[in-house]
């Protein structure tokens, strides 16, 4: 199977349009680019300088003093390896257990027919109108009231753990409606050779319709790691420990009286720099999977 | 012709069907307790917040106050500005966020040297945070900010964009489509990649152009990933939240607040959880109507097929 | 499929790991105190330093110090970051999770004291009477809460600037009038070199708003409220002298004195010679100092009518009412009253010191100082934020309508909303009685 591209295949691409086309993406790859460059390059600079090299180009090179100065302050003020730490936990741990449930909910209410499916439907999708600030301030009070069951025996509220950064985003709408419509477009052939083999449902969701969902895992994948990684509000709510805090709540260390902006940058440049590297191991899967599991053409 | 997202005839479904209800059930329970614990929970204690007087900080117990709350919201000028400027980013943001996403996508959806290079740099953004980035653009913005200068160089003075009433909204639109986009680019891309080249020979050997290419093939290919991405802009869109209390704290005069900007500030700055509680009510009613009436328009078209 | 498997094994490590680390705190006695095995009680203690390496260290000192002194009980310090500081704390307080000792921004202390989440201070009237009155923290007459230090608001310029444009230097006996302040901006703009003469801070958010230009507002004889029994706005928000003041500061604007949102850091733009009169805290004047030496000036604020006026009152300690161990927190607040904490603190902040023993052991503070005028400004200057439960609201109310004022709302319009606004929260909320 072949992988389409824009230019007309039967007719002879017309000459000028490559070259065209490859302007047009350059144009636009500096768009994208040249904020986060001018972001990366003041992290090397000092103050006075990103100031000064404001109202030129200079902004997005790196020249002048250049040294890594502000990144020496940021580790010095924030302890950095542990709010990395606990945004791995925390990011890593929603996104596996969200895959797993929200998959689960979308199988079942893609394949399976039973009765109450659509009103289900219906109202998970309802759900994602929902602002989570808009709703912040009660769940905190709610989270408060929860109990929680593990080795140190039973206790009340959830305040200032890593399990209220986590299970309340497990369940997401998003992920089981994206789920839910890629698992219609596998066929339903599969499912009735799997069960002429033998399969039961949890086998046929396992073994079957998991391993052809590939690309609806990365973009799931993607979309729960993304605000994990990035929440900001919400830990600030709910974490008072510093053991406890998320990479992005470090960004609040720099504004102090006399902001460091170099700081900043590099903060911010660091705590970037992680998300990027999922996102570049999962846009092979994300993107040309499809093409390797044989389930479309 | 079929789009290769046809979903198999159902029949076949009721076939090898052993306890379908149970097992849907099971499967379904995870998420649905996570779902009615973390979030139906919390919406209904805003629904029952929105009609007392309940502060976030308080020695008196919150008391039962009617439809106060709404009398006072329906009366106030911030709110009526924040949801218009809501309503505008929202009907912008849909369009062009998603038409832009889509030429991106049609751009890298090409088998050319170096097309995971611009993939990665249209998608950078989407990856860094908005807390990040909207310190960024506070930067650009400046009135002697990298956009002014670039401007400049070009002839243009460029205003003081966040500070002023008439461009703040607009510099707010950029930012977010700038942010945004790319992961709409994606999804397009997933949904141009379930196009089976085939459909592109067969309608290149019919003598089909570019645009009869696009219209006849592409376009219905991608009715499904258009559903998702309507959907997922237009909510994102009235949740604008984080921009807004970033760089402009809904200023000036009023010109970025939005209703979600405006809950938040009410609720927290200033401590008053059941006005609060109400403008969530109405904002939830505001756009589970708007997400009805898309979701009946795209099934009409469907229907209409 | 190769992903699932991969995300899965981290998925599982990870889960481990929170097993065996989340939620290792749970019960204890009381709140914000534990009791630990050798029969010490840890208590806790919050303060907004976390990034700011200087105070926080200043702090550590003073808890290591008292956890040495005696063995009954043990402080326990957690930082938070400035900027996010209140919303951490009052997501605490709402969920009553308090610690035992927290320091917090000055003009919320009435409103914490009110909600009953802060316990007052018994026994210290001896030693609070030391302490500058802008920095005790009081409500119903009584003190809830006492800070280390204070910062002065203050105008910034050099003497070479104003003296080429034939400007008078403004002394605390002769402060600038409204007309000489106007007629000097009006000489500093037509020197060409500034496209605003003065630089307001206007690009600062949040508190800094009630913060520095309420104190104008005072100056021209208005108030956030009325204060002889903080029931109403009216009159004093809205009044003739608050309307004047309004609308000057607009002017301000219009003439192109100032800018409507001044840049990301105002201190260095004056430095770099951006403007010619910085209105700021009195933590820009050593950066102020090092880059112009004895050219700097400090000069009081403009003198509105009514003298001038800053805003007073910085970050205080308190104790939480919740406290489980209210007798160990409050030995701890007398003992880390001395003026050596007092000094060492205000020293690592640049700040004013609450004391004058302390003062007197701080370099450029003591009296005929180089910084002795932020402290003398401190003491003849400083109006506390209105002690109202109210106030986090006023606050909010005040900073939206000075900024749409200054984007060109209708002062009187816009002053009569905010009067609306405020009085309607206090009355909803019974006058906070």
């Amino acid at each position: 199977m072949s992988v389409s591209t824009v230019a007309p295949v039967g007719k002879r691409p017309k000459k000028w349009l490559g070259p065209l086309l490859l302007v047009l993406r350059i144009l636009l790859a500096l768009v994208f680019g040249l904020p986060l460059v001018f972001m990366i390059v003041s992290s090397f600079k000092p103050d006075a300088q990103i100031f000064a090299d404001l109202d030129s180009v200079k902004a997005f090179l790196p020249v002048g003093s250049l040294s890594l100065e502000n990144y020496v302050g940021v580790f010095e003020r924030v302890p950095f390896a542990r709010f990395l730490l606990n945004s791995v936990i925390v990011s890593v741990v929603t996104v596996v257990l969200g895959l797993l449930v929200n998959s689960m909910a979308a199988f079942g209410l893609s394949r399976v027919r039973f009765r109450g499916q659509g009103i289900v439907l219906g109202i998970i999708i309802a759900t994602l109108i929902v602002p989570f600030e808009t709703m912040a301030l009660p769940l905190l009070w709610w989270c408060n009231q929860l109990p929680w069951l593990d080795a140190n025996g039973l206790s009340q509220g959830w305040l200032d753990t890593y399990q209220v950064q986590i299970v309340p985003f497990i369940a997401n709408a998003f992920s089981i409606f994206l789920f839910y419509q890629y698992f219609d477009s596998i066929p339903r052939e599969l499912d009735e050779a799997a069960t002429v083999d033998g399969a039961n449902w949890f086998q046929i969701y396992w073994k079957v319709v998991m391993p052809l969902a590939g690309p609806a895992v990365a973009t799931v994948a993607i979309l729960t790691f993304l605000p994990a990684w990035n929440s900001y509000l919400w830990p600030l709510m709910v974490v008072q420990s510093e053991e406890l805090r998320p990479a992005m709540v470090g960004i609040d260390y720099f504004k102090q009286l006399n902001v460091s902006w170099g700081q900043i940058m590099a903060y911010a440049s660091i705590i970037t720099v992680p998300v990027l590297a999922v996102f570049i191991s999962f846009q092979r899967a994300f993107i040309s999977s499809i093409a390797s599991s044989g389930v479309k053409g | 012709m079929t789009s290769a997202t046809t979903p198999a005839p159902r029949r076949l479904r009721a076939s090898f069907a052993h306890q379908p209800a149970k097992v849907g059930w099971v499967m379904l329970t995870p998420a649905l307790i996570l779902m009615i614990v973390f979030l139906i929970i919390p919406i209904l204690l805003t629904f029952g917040l929105a009609f007392t007087n309940a502060r976030l900080i308080s020695p008196e117990p919150a008391k039962f106050i009617g439809f106060d709350n709404f009398v006072r919201l329906f009366g106030s000028d911030t709110f009526w500005k924040s949801l218009r400027n809501t309503v505008i980013f929202a009907a912008v943001i849909v369009p062009v966020q998603s038409g832009i996403a889509l030429v991106l996508a049609m751009l890298i959806n090409a088998k050319v040297r170096g097309i995971n290079f611009f993939r990665t740099v249209y998608f950078l953004p989407v990856v860094t945070s908005m807390v990040v980035v909207s310190m960024l653009w506070l930067f650009m913005y400046q009135p002697n900010g990298l956009i002014n200068v670039l401007l400049a160089k070009v002839g243009i003075t460029g205003p003081d964009w966040l500070g002023n009433p008439k461009t703040a909204l607009f510099a707010i639109i950029v930012l977010s489509i700038w942010q945004a986009v790319g992961m709409h680019m994606v999804i397009w891309l997933s949904g141009l990649q379930t196009i089976p080249g085939e459909l592109y020979e067969a309608a290149a050997i019919d003598g089909a152009n570019a645009w009869e290419q696009f219209r006849n093939v592409t376009w219905p290919g991608l009715r499904q990933t258009a559903t998702f991405i309507l959907i997922t802009i237009t909510i994102a869109a009235f949740s604008l939240f984080t921009q807004v209390n970033i760089m402009t704290q809904g200023g000036p005069l009023d010109s970025t607040s939005t209703v979600v900007f405006q809950a938040v500030r009410t609720g927290f700055q200033q401590q008053q959880t059941g006005y609060a509680s109400a403008i969530s009510l109405v904002f939830f009613a505001i756009v589970l109507t708007v997400s009805l009436l898309q979701r009946y328009l795209t099934r009409n078209k469907e229907a209409r097929r | 499929m190769n992903i699932i498997r991969k995300v899965a094994t981290l998925g599982v490590a990870a889960a481990l790991l929170v097993g065996g680390t989340a939620c290792t705190k749970g019960g204890g006695s009381g709140q914000g105190a534990t009791k630990g095995a050798d029969g010490t009680t840890e208590i806790s203690l919050w303060t907004h330093n976390a990034g700011n390496k200087e105070e926080l260290a200043a702090i550590t000192k003073i808890v290591t110090d008292y956890n040495a002194s005696q063995s009954k009980y043990k402080v326990k310090v957690q930082a938070f970051p400035q900027d996010s500081y209140n919303q951490s704390v009052v997501a605490a307080a709402s969920s009553k999770k308090l610690p035992c000792i927290l320091d917090t921004d000055g003009p919320n202390v009435p409103n914490w004291a009110w909600a009953g989440y802060l316990a007052p201070l018994e026994g210290m009237d001896e030693t609070l009477s030391k302490f500058l009155p802008s920095v005790v923290g009081k409500y119903k007459d009584k003190a809830y809460a006492y800070g280390y230090y204070d910062v002065a608001l203050a105008m910034f310029s050099r003497k070479s600037v104003l003296e080429a444009s034939g400007i008078r230097v403004p002394t605390m006996d002769k402060p600038w009038t409204k007309d000489e302040f106007n007629q000097a901006m009006a000489k500093l703009k037509a020197t060409g070199k500034y496209a605003y003469p003065a630089d307001f801070a206007t690009g600062s958010t949040g508190e800094w708003w009630p913060y520095a230009y309420s104190p104008m507002l005072q100056s021209a004889g208005g108030d956030l409220i009325n204060r002889s029994d903080f029931k109403s706005a009216e009159g004093a928000l809205n009044g003739p002298a608050a309307v004047e003041w309004a609308t000057w500061f607009r002017g301000l604007v219009t003439n192109k004195y100032i800018a409507t949102k001044s840049g990301a850091d105002p201190t260095k733009d004056f430095i770099n010679g951006k403007s010619a009169v910085l209105y700021n805290g009195s933590w820009s004047a050593s950066q102020a100092r090092k880059a112009f030496k004895e050219d700097l000036v400090v000069m009081p604020p403009v003198d509105l009518g009514k003298g001038p006026k800053i805003g007073g009152g910085s970050w205080q300690w308190a104790v939480s009412a919740t406290c489980g161990a209210k007798e160990g927190a409050m030995e701890y607040m007398k003992f880390a009253a001395q003026d050596k904490y007092v000094a060492a603190v205000a020293e690592a902040t640049a700040t004013i010191p609450a004391t004058d023993a302390a003062a007197a052991k701080v370099k450029g503070y003591e009296a005929g100082g180089e910084f002795d005028i932020f402290r003398q400004f401190s003491k003849k200057y400083a109006v506390v934020r209105p002690e109202t439960p109210g106030y986090p609201f006023i606050a909010t109310e005040f900073t939206k309508t000075a900024q749409d004022i200054l984007n060109g709302a209708d002062p009187k319009k816009a002053l009569d909303q905010a009067v609306r606004n405020i009085d309607d929260n206090q009355k909803s909320n019974n006058y906070f009685q």
